[in-house]
């Protein structure tokens, strides 16, 4: 199968992801849709880096994963402290800001 | 590896014959200094939080922080003298990170921005101090509830979060690599260090807890889900010219090199992988800068965030972030240059009307920055349309002019305050200057200089930029950034009226005592205003000279 196909289903996935962070409320779910878009990349990255033949593509696969790492730590973390003092992980109810 | 790439069949590239030597990469140590030096720092610090008592932390910080970001500024003064900055440009690091006069500059911007902003963030005269202990405006430990048994207790203790010098350090390294990536890679890796330390900063106010977590999670889950489209973009950016090196996409862009690898071909001539992604990456630096419609984030931010950390965020990203977009356009896109102009124009003229104009129907003076510093996007984004030497050069100039404002403008928020801490309804301000006429008056010069009156450097600035606009080819952007600054000028000068026209309130606020430290923070702001605004012609022959990219 050509790998092209990959790119296909990577820009599916990808789409699939940024209507999750839209349309989803709680906080969890949208972080976890944005780390659907992060592999939906990584799947863009490593279906072209055999096609074009070179080593690029998966190398930077790799520093993504441990880029989405962190991202996890740091909000996972957020998200727990705002949990923990609202009892509610719904990007909705954090609205003290608005006009 | 690139060069591995034209190397014939495709299992041969992650299998090496026995006996053969991998080649270690050629790292250019004096070249990075600055990066390195910070981020060492940075890591420095950590350890001194794991191992110093907890009595003994602030000042080991404060002290270990201050020493190595002037380090890393002498070691860019160093590279510039060396002519790091101009004859002697160079890409380091196996091509991933550039070394040239934009890189410079702007990396010498954050630096002082940086020195600045420890002053400001280790101010501890102003929030009421613990028995036995001064504390700073960060929480007490952010891990505990508001309002709980374990905030409460923390803050009995006087216990303060001196975690933040460590993670100001790793913003500031990543805002150091940002503006001088040289490849998509080394972009994407250094928006995260610099960002990721943000996110964590934001949520640290010692008062309003709430809205300073509020704040964190819009700023992670918005500035997380632009990074994935910056990614993204990145790898269709790679799709289209198997490699992520700058000027080798800019040469697949201009069809400079003949190919005869068939798959090249077939990706070079597939326009919807460049436009795409190009497209993808912009607006993924777009939403660093904050210019409209990526900029519903930072007003929130501005205003749920220590005060602080808002001069830092507001002065330091947009630095490192136009730096990125610059390089990105000039140095990448040129070939491009016709599919994004047109586009920019918008963003620009949008980001400059659409700042301008809320800013006025706002009633909280850290919002009402925020919305400023959104309309002065829009100003720099007409700089960076002129696709011109001087182009670059004024927008370098209006950064360093910006910055400092900035920072002087949050420091004096921090020091208006009552008994709930900072006082930033603009209705508290009312007759700020009968009650305290140098405050006013210093903070009265910052807002000329972000309305852009002459002999401040706001005029300078603008000046420059506008100019160079007018040069390249965008006069009606130029008048649509003069109509918007003659609105923004209207609501500057309403607060100045507010503060030295109106009676004062009541129960207004009192101005607090800083230290030494927020003083000179202060007076920085103001020396760096008025002297860019009365003789700036030596800085932007700085900036001129420091207007060419490497590539």
């Amino acid at each position: 199968m050509s790998p092209i196909n990959y790119v296909y289903l990577a820009a599916l996935l990808f789409t699939i992801g940024a209507s999750g962070v839209l349309v989803r409320r709680n906080a969890i779910v949208v972080f976890m849709s944005i780390e659907l878009m992060l592999n939906a990349a990584n799947l863009t990255l490593v279906a072209f880096s055999r096609m074009h033949g070179n080593l690029d593509g998966q190398v930077m696969a790799f520093f993504v994963m441990v880029v989405a790492a962190a991202e996890v730590v740091v909000g996972l973390a957020i998200i727990v402290m705002l949990y923990r003092s609202r009892h509610s992980a719904s990007v909705d109810d954090a609205s003290l800001m608005k006009l | 590896m690139s060069a591995l790439g034209s190397a014939g069949a495709v299992p041969s590239l992650w299998m090496v014959a026995e006996g053969e030597k991998l080649k270690a990469p050629d790292i250019e140590f004096s070249q990075l200094s600055p990066t390195l030096i910070v981020l060492g720092v940075a890591a420095l610090g950590i350890v001194l939080e794991a191992f110093l008592p907890r009595r003994s932390r602030y000042g080991a910080q404060v002290f270990v922080s201050l020493l190595g970001l002037a380090a890393a500024f002498a070691a860019v003064v160093a590279l510039a003298a060396t002519g790091s900055g101009g004859t002697k440009a160079q890409i380091a690091g196996m091509g991933a990170i550039a070394v040239d006069g934009p890189a410079l500059f702007l990396q010498g911007t954050i630096l002082l921005v940086a020195i600045v902003s420890v002053f400001i963030f280790a101010e501890r005269r102003l929030e009421p101090s613990a028995p036995g202990a001064q504390v700073d405006s960060f929480a007490a430990q952010p891990a505990s509830v508001p309002g709980g048994e374990g905030e409460r207790e923390a803050t009995k203790a006087g216990w303060t979060t001196t975690e933040v010098f460590p993670l100001l350090l790793f913003a500031v390294g990543g805002m150091l690599l940002f503006p001088a990536a040289n490849d998509l890679l080394t972009l994407f890796i250094a928006l995260e260090v610099f960002s990721l330390p943000l996110y964590l900063l934001c949520a640290l106010a010692r008062r309003r807890r709430l809205l300073s977590q509020e704040a964190a999670v819009k700023y992670f889950l918005l500035g997380a889900f632009s990074s994935a489209f910056l990614l993204f973009g990145t790898a269709l950016l790679y799709g289209y010219a198997g490699t992520v090196n700058y000027s080798g996409i800019a040469r697949v862009i201009s069809n400079a090199d003949a190919t005869t690898d068939p798959v090249l071909a077939q990706t070079m001539g597939n326009d919807a992988l460049l436009l795409i992604g190009g497209a993808l990456v912009i607006m993924g630096l777009l939403f660093k800068v904050g210019a409209v419609p990526f900029h519903m984030w930072t007003p929130d931010v501005y205003q749920g965030a220590p005060t602080p950390v808002t001069g830092f965020m507001a002065a330091a990203t947009k630095v490192a972030a136009f730096g990125a977009l610059l390089r990105l356009l000039y140095v990448v896109l040129p070939g491009l240059r016709w599919d994004w102009r047109p586009v920019m124009w918008g963003v620009a003229i949008l980001t400059m009307l659409a700042g301008a104009l809320v800013a006025i129907t706002q009633t909280d003076i850290k919002r009402l920055l925020a919305y400023s510093s959104i309309a002065h996007a829009g100003f720099l984004l007409a700089g960076v349309i002129a696709t011109s030497e001087d182009g670059v050069s004024s927008v370098l100039f209006y950064l360093a002019a910006y910055s400092f404002v900035t920072l002087g403008a949050f420091a004096v928020v921090t020091l208006v305050r009552d008994a709930g801490g900072e006082a930033t309804h603009l209705s508290k301000w009312a007759g700020l200057g009968r009650r305290s006429p140098l405050l006013a008056a210093v903070f009265a010069v910052f807002l000329l200089a972000f309305a852009g009156i002459p002999l401040t450097s706001g005029f300078a600035g603008k000046f420059a930029v506008f100019k160079a606009a007018a040069e390249g080819g965008a006069g009606p952007l130029v008048v649509v950034g003069v109509i918007a600054s003659a609105i923004a000028a209207f609501f500057y000068l309403r607060v100045i009226v507010l503060m030295f026209f109106s009676e004062p309130q009541a129960d207004g606020p009192s101005v607090a005592v800083p230290s030494v430290m927020t003083t000179s923070a202060i007076a920085v702001g103001v020396i760096v205003t008025i002297v860019l605004g009365v003789a700036p012609q030596y800085f932007l022959d700085l900036a001129g000279q420091a207007g060419v990219f490497v590539r």
